[in-house]
């Protein structure tokens, strides 16, 4: 099972989100990002793209993922993603969407923690 | 490796076959004029013949040749894939095909290209998986991209030169008097065809409507004319219109219309008996109707519209708001429908809309064109050919000719299409280079051309939003970031063709 990493306590509440289930996020819409988390265990994190605009910003959108992920404190995922020309917010709440739901934890979301990210 | 004029790298061996571009109008000179090799009739003698087969069998086409194809049928069109699917069948090989434009509807090629049968190819443009397969450089020659007036220049000049052409003729007679506008395969002008059929040693007209001699309306004269066959359908009706004509919803489409109708209007070109091209897409229809709007309410009239014709335009003509249409290509059934019904809606060849090296072309009189972009660079440079992954899937078309011809050449393109910026530092591929682009109008505003002092002046009341070039890119790289330079590879897989006939840029393999 994933688990979110040891995360320095006062950073944020996340605490331990453990990855549970499958779960996915976002359409396969044009300007969206389907984003589908999958369990997997360990400390790795296994991000694979189809990309509409692969060559444009393909290295980027990766990056936002993993970003994401690491600001989560998320390990131990394979996240399959298929983008039609998502920005990066977009990028970034799916992943994290999907993340929170994978973690079964629905409607409790720390939104001054992801804030803290964007400052 | 030879860099031209604007900065574009061209290879060395292709440089000096063809020359590099340096400016709009330097090569613009006397020349002389292509031969044709002629087959005279005598009387009796019949032009009917059975089949393509028969077609191919009587040109005498071989190993070699150069066969051309109109494409007035665009995404309708039956003819080129008849043809080569024959030639394929008959077991010649290394043709070269020169039509006028290839849409989708033509992807058998690429077995053709694979089976050695096309070696060469010009086109306008390349579309979806042609386009694909051939910047993955499946094709040992690159392909020639010509714009309008640059094939009828090519074609004029003998840089190309026709051995057969298979043109489609949707009302044809049995000795070769033929139209567009009548019978079921109806396109229109075939204003890209009579340069074919001018210029070609061999002329075939291919018809679905054979109709008793004498056909009284001629766009093509029998005396052109070498061969008619008569096929079960030249081309589908629904291809031939397909996604021209619809009137935008889209509010980003709508906006960039509104102020590209207000600099036309606030420019100092509009003035009773102005002329212009608005093109097709939807935010160029949507032009269309907003200047109809202020042209009524200042009662401006224009002298005439040109084009690639839409019903947007025939209804200016309709009612009175424009002298005459000249129309080299129609965009839908309704505009055809005028060509064959109205005295000023007048069919034009491709020399005559937009060559070079004609005795004057009509790009040569027009005012103002709308004119549309897959990107836009700080240097005004326009790529309509490659995608933002560097992939061919556009299309010259007039783009360059009408900006080159005109007082006043606006493009309209959003800032952002989905994660793709339109404006940006140094497109993909120089088209049309930046020299014959005017004001530039997207969504949020526009950016005029720090070389046209007086229209930076004219529209200094105007009210719409300006920006400079670079502040739209900025704009554009604040939302979307900015794209990775794509990595190309080294082999050239098509060459852009300035319409003068010097390389504007080059096209290589992607990876």
């Amino acid at each position: 099972m994933g688990r979110t990493g040891g995360r320095a306590p006062g950073i944020g509440v996340i605490l331990s989100m453990e990855l549970k289930q499958q779960a996915v996020a976002g359409t396969a819409e044009s300007s969206d990002i389907m984003v589908t988390i999958d369990p997997v265990g360990g400390d790795a994190v296994e991000i694979s793209l189809d990309s509409s605009v692969e060559k444009a910003f393909g290295d980027r959108i990766r990056e936002v993922i993993a970003e994401t992920l690491k600001n989560l404190g998320v390990t131990g995922v394979k996240v399959t993603a298929v983008d039609k020309g998502a920005l990066d917010c977009t990028v970034q709440a799916r992943t994290i969407a999907a993340v929170y739901r994978a973690a079964g934890t629905a409607g409790e979301f720390d939104w001054k923690e992801i804030d803290a990210w964007n400052a | 490796m030879a860099t031209n004029n604007i900065g574009r790298e061209i290879p060395d061996v292709y440089a000096e076959q063809f020359g590099t571009y340096g400016s709009e109008f330097e090569n613009v000179k006397p020349y002389s004029a292509a031969a044709k090799t002629v087959c005279p009739r005598k009387p009796g003698e019949s032009k009917l013949l059975d089949s393509i087969h028969d077609a191919i069998v009587k040109t005498g086409i071989k190993d070699g040749m150069t066969i051309s194809f109109h494409h007035h049928f665009r995404e309708g069109d039956y003819v080129m894939n008849m043809v080569l699917d024959e030639i394929a069948r008959m077991g010649i090989k290394d043709i070269s095909i020169a039509p006028s434009s290839i849409a989708n509807v033509h992807e058998p090629l690429i077995d053709h290209i694979k089976n050695g049968v096309v070696t060469h190819i010009t086109s306008s443009g390349l579309r979806d998986k042609l386009g694909a397969a051939i910047s993955a450089g499946i094709m040992d020659e690159p392909v020639i991209i010509r714009s309008h007036g640059g094939r009828a220049r090519a074609i004029e000049r003998g840089d190309i030169h026709i051995d057969v052409a298979f043109l489609g003729a949707p009302c044809c007679d049995e000795y070769g008097n033929a139209n567009g506008f009548e019978g079921p395969s109806a396109c229109g002008s075939l204003g890209y065809a009579l340069m074919d059929a001018k210029y070609a040693d061999q002329v075939v007209l291919v018809t679905d409507n054979l109709v008793p001699y004498i056909n009284t309306k001629i766009s093509i004269p029998q005396s052109e004319v070498d061969y008619v066959v008569k096929v079960d359908a030249i081309g589908d009706p629904k291809g031939i219109a397909k996604g021209a004509t619809r009137f935008t919803k889209n509010p980003k489409e709508l906006i960039i219309a509104e102020y590209a109708a207000k600099v036309m209007m606030a420019s100092p070109y509009f003035k009773p008996g102005f002329s212009f091209q608005t093109g097709t897409g939807g935010a160029s229809l949507a032009v269309t109707r907003f200047l109809r709007e202020g042209m009524i309410k200042k009662d401006v009239k224009a002298s005439f519209a040109l084009g690639g014709i839409t019903n947007s335009m025939v209804e200016l003509l309709d009612e009175g708001l424009v002298g005459a249409i000249t129309d080299v290509q129609d965009f839908d059934t309704p505009s055809g429908a005028s060509l064959a019904r109205n005295a000023t809606h007048l069919e034009i060849d491709a020399s005559m809309y937009a060559s070079p090296l004609s005795k004057g072309a009509m790009v040569n009189r027009l005012d103002m064109v709308i004119l549309s972009a897959l990107e836009i660079d700080t240097d005004f440079n326009v790529n309509v050919i490659t995608g933002s992954d560097g992939v061919i899937r556009g299309a010259s078309g007039g783009h360059c000719d009408a900006a080159a011809g005109s007082k006043m050449a606006i493009i309209c393109a959003p800032l952002i299409r989905g994660r793709i910026p339109t404006v940006v530092d140094k497109v993909t591929t120089v088209v049309t280079p930046g020299s014959s682009i005017d004001v530039l109008v997207t969504e949020v505003g526009i950016a005029v051309n720090p070389a046209r002092t007086d229209l930076i002046e004219a529209f200094k009341s105007l009210n719409v939003p300006q920006f400079t070039i670079e502040e739209l890119r900025d704009r554009a790289y604040a939302i979307v970031g900015e794209p990775k330079p794509i990595e190309f590879g080294d082999k050239t897989v098509a060459l852009i063709e300035y319409r003068d006939g010097t390389l504007i840029d080059a096209v290589r393999n992607c990876k």
